[in-house]
């Protein structure tokens, strides 16, 4: 009985839709509106979040509240805009159309955001237009009658401060007179076609005639955001101005994050020290102390990095600078037949290919964004670093080269600018083959640049945060006991000379590849950390630690397993191993992503198999070379 | 590169037969330049070109001023409409929009709102 009566009511929540052109001030509306309570999911096929939350009305009624991607019309251009479409629409499966639309536009920036506001009101759905960032407007010495506007537009009309709580009261109340009404048919929503440009010119025509009429006073143009794309958009200036925030973005990642990462490490040890004193001897505690904590301890650690990746990346997008690196990187992205856009998900990938995967939900051309979603796991990814590091400190000596400039540290630049360019080359070579024709124009808004709003910026992060960890909790936790099992079954016999990993399923495997793996210079302890380090590619140091018989209790497996490596392998072998490790397509959630955002195993598939085959080259190519150099 | 001077060949004849002097393509313009959008064409890269274009904001009447350019081959461009709203595009995409001179100094003392069309 309860549960009907629960069904019944979730069915009866009134549904807002918010909706507004990029830049609008949108999101922060949202997350003003909704307290930050908040749920993600994707829409059915496609990987464009759903955003939803919750707001109380002035007379206490619950509302959900949806955040449609910002779109300039109605006429989508991207996946994600389709999505705002088929919302409005009606048309998008597992959506009922919603009860009100809120159109959000940016008060100082009218003339350009009413077209999408009309564009609304010719579906004839119940809508109310919110003019957002009133306060700015009003500073600049604007002033709109918001009465004639509503009165000549016929739909009710509020002003919005979204960074105060305050500021959204009017639209509170307005959202709660417009549910008053009774119920409005579908509308208009059946007829819709894209507008022409004869349309378009006529929107254009209309919203200038509005304003006369609207308009009292205007306000002065905005001055810093000219003075400051002067010098940050400056031919020669700004790349270097890009390339030093990029810099310093790296910096941070590596030397910030080293703290909570030992933090992390120390918090796991002691976690395996406490087990492995007080638990019996048992196949249990074997697979919780060197399957469970040693493989999620060893993941986990990489959640500063990506975190502090991640709120530059966030910082930037907020600021508004995102959109200038675009504009500075697209002469250079098209010479490879990408768009300048293709810059952002591909910074993204730094951290993860996952979430750089979803961002080329905004490039509008389909091959495009195809091309850059197919380069992205070439990124040097924060799960690659750990296998990096370990190498690295195990066959490169920690001499200085050039003026201070570390060997070490230089190397692990080299693996970096290696991902890049292969990256670049292969999408140049896609272009021309396989994914040839079409491309896209750039026409991005580069708005004004202004303050990242904290809140913004900490639910972006939490957000990141989540989706790590829940990554974590699934494929990368399955996969950890799935090895520890294929690694401890079957025993070894009695009296064996090898490891006990040597005589296991995964034993078996590793050997079994061994031959085909020879020619790169891989032995079979590496082909067996390999296959694991397939499904993620950070499980592999964790594996190695495994066939080199490193139990975890002698406290930081990387140091003893360092001192190991650098005794047991050649130069050739951990160089192969280095060009291995920057195309190899080892993450089963990045192939997982990009079937989720093709829509088919088509392209995920051909991902894997062109990385495999560079991985190999790559190694191949790199193992000959040092052993023809002496590093054999 | 063939295919790019094509297109600006092109777009010069556009502005010879719409007949006004002083006439130019968008993708010409020097940076710090300003003028007024006489044409947006579907000539150049078809109506969907043209339909990004005019809900860029590049519609006829509108005030446009180049203010940036990239580094290398000054490609793209940064261009402001109407004293409002900042656009980035490229220089090939940028012909379709013929631009011709401001002419009347009112609207450049008071920025915005206020334009003519070339139509009406």
């Amino acid at each position: 009985m309860t549960a009907v009566t629960l069904a019944t009511e979730e069915v009866r929540l009134a549904r807002i839709a918010l909706v507004g052109p990029p830049n609008s001030g949108k999101t922060t509306l949202f997350n003003t509106l909704t307290g930050g309570r908040q749920k993600t999911a994707n829409y059915p096929g496609v990987t464009v979040e759903r955003k939803s939350g919750r707001l109380r009305t002035p007379v206490g009624r619950t509302v959900e509240l949806l955040d449609l991607p910002g779109s300039y019309s109605l006429r989508a251009r991207s996946p994600d805009e389709a999505i705002t479409r088929d919302v409005v629409l009606g048309r998008q499966a597992r959506e009922a159309l919603p009860d009100a639309v809120v159109c959000v536009t940016d008060a100082t920036n009218l003339n350009q955001h009413l077209r999408l506001l009309l564009e609304l009101r010719q579906l004839g759905r119940p809508l109310i237009l919110a003019l957002n960032m009133m306060d700015i407007a009003q500073k600049r010495g604007c002033q709109i009658s918001l009465e004639a506007l509503s009165r000549h537009l016929g739909i009710p009309v509020v002003t919005t401060v979204a960074m105060r709580k305050n500021g959204v009261q009017d639209l509170l109340s307005q959202i709660d007179t417009l549910l008053n009404q009774p119920p409005v048919a579908s509308g208009a929503t059946a007829d819709w076609v894209e507008p022409t440009p004869e349309a378009i010119r006529a929107y254009h025509r209309e919203v200038e005639q509005l304003l006369r009429e609207a308009v009292v006073q205007e306000g002065a143009p905005e001055r810093l955001t000219r003075q400051l794309d002067r010098v940050l958009l400056h031919p020669m200036v700004g790349p270097l101005i890009l390339l030093g925030l990029l810099f310093l973005m790296f910096q941070a990642v590596f030397s910030w994050a080293e703290a909570p990462m030992d933090w992390i490490d120390g918090g796991m040890a002691s976690l395996q020290a406490l087990l492995s004193e007080h638990m019996a001897d048992s196949l249990l505690k074997s697979l919780l102390i060197d399957g469970v904590i040693a493989g999620v301890g060893g993941v986990v650690i990489f959640l500063p990095q990506i975190l502090i990746l991640f709120l530059f990346i966030l910082l930037l997008e907020d600021s508004g600078y995102m959109t200038r690196a675009a504009f500075l990187m697209d002469r250079l992205m098209s010479a490879v037949g990408l768009n300048g856009r293709a810059f952002i998900p591909l910074l993204s990938s730094f951290a993860c290919a996952i979430p750089g995967i979803m961002a080329a939900r905004t490039i509008a051309h389909p091959l495009d964004r195809l091309t850059t979603i197919l380069i992205a796991p070439l990124m040097t990814c924060s799960a690659r670093l750990p296998v990096y590091v370990l190498l690295i400190a195990a066959f490169i000596p920690n001499t200085t080269v050039w003026g201070g400039i570390g060997l070490q540290g230089l190397v692990m630049f080299g693996l970096y600018a290696t991902g890049i360019v292969g990256a670049l080359v292969m999408a140049g070579v896609l272009r021309l083959t396989l994914l040839r024709g079409g491309r896209q124009p750039l026409l991005m808004e580069l708005p004004s640049y202004k303050w990242p709003n904290p809140v913004n910026v900490l639910l972006g992060l939490l957000e990141r945060a989540r989706i790590f960890m829940r990554r974590i909790g699934t494929i990368i936790l399955s996969v950890l006991v799935l090895l520890w099992f294929l690694s401890t079954f079957p025993a070894p016999p009695v009296g064996a000379t090898e490891p006990p990993i040597y005589y296991s399923l995964a034993g078996l495997i590793g050997r079994g590849l061994e031959p085909l793996l020879a020619p790169i210079g891989f032995n079979w302890q590496i082909a067996i950390a390999l296959v694991p380090g397939l499904a993620a590619r950070e499980v592999a140091v964790a594996a190695l630690g495994t066939v080199y018989a490193l139990s975890s209790d002698e406290g930081t497996v990387t140091e003893a397993l360092t001192a190991t490596l650098a005794h047991d392998w050649t130069l050739a072998t951990a160089l192969a191993l280095l060009a291995w490790y920057v195309f190899a397509p080892q993450c089963l959630a990045t192939l997982a992503a990009a079937r989720r955002e093709t829509n088919s195993w088509r392209w995920p598939t051909f991902m894997f198999v062109y990385l495999m085959v560079l991985a190999y080259l790559a190694a191949f190519v790199t193992y000959r070379v040092a052993l023809a150099m002496g590093g054999g | 590169m063939n295919n790019h001077s094509e297109q600006e060949r092109q777009a010069f004849a556009l502005g010879q037969a719409v007949g006004l002097g002083f006439t130019q393509p968008l993708g010409q313009m020097r940076r710090g330049s300003a003028g007024r959008v006489l044409a947006v064409s579907s000539e150049m890269g078809g109506h969907d070109i043209e339909r990004g274009l005019l809900e860029m904001g590049f519609v006829e009447g509108a005030r446009v001023e180049v203010l940036h350019h990239g580094f290398l081959g000054q490609d793209p461009l940064a261009v402001r409409i109407n004293q409002t709203m900042t656009i980035a595009l490229r220089r090939c995409e940028a012909n379709a929009v013929l631009v011709g001179p401001l002419h009347d100094s009112a609207v450049e003392a008071k920025p915005g709102l206020t334009l003519e069309y070339a139509s009406s």
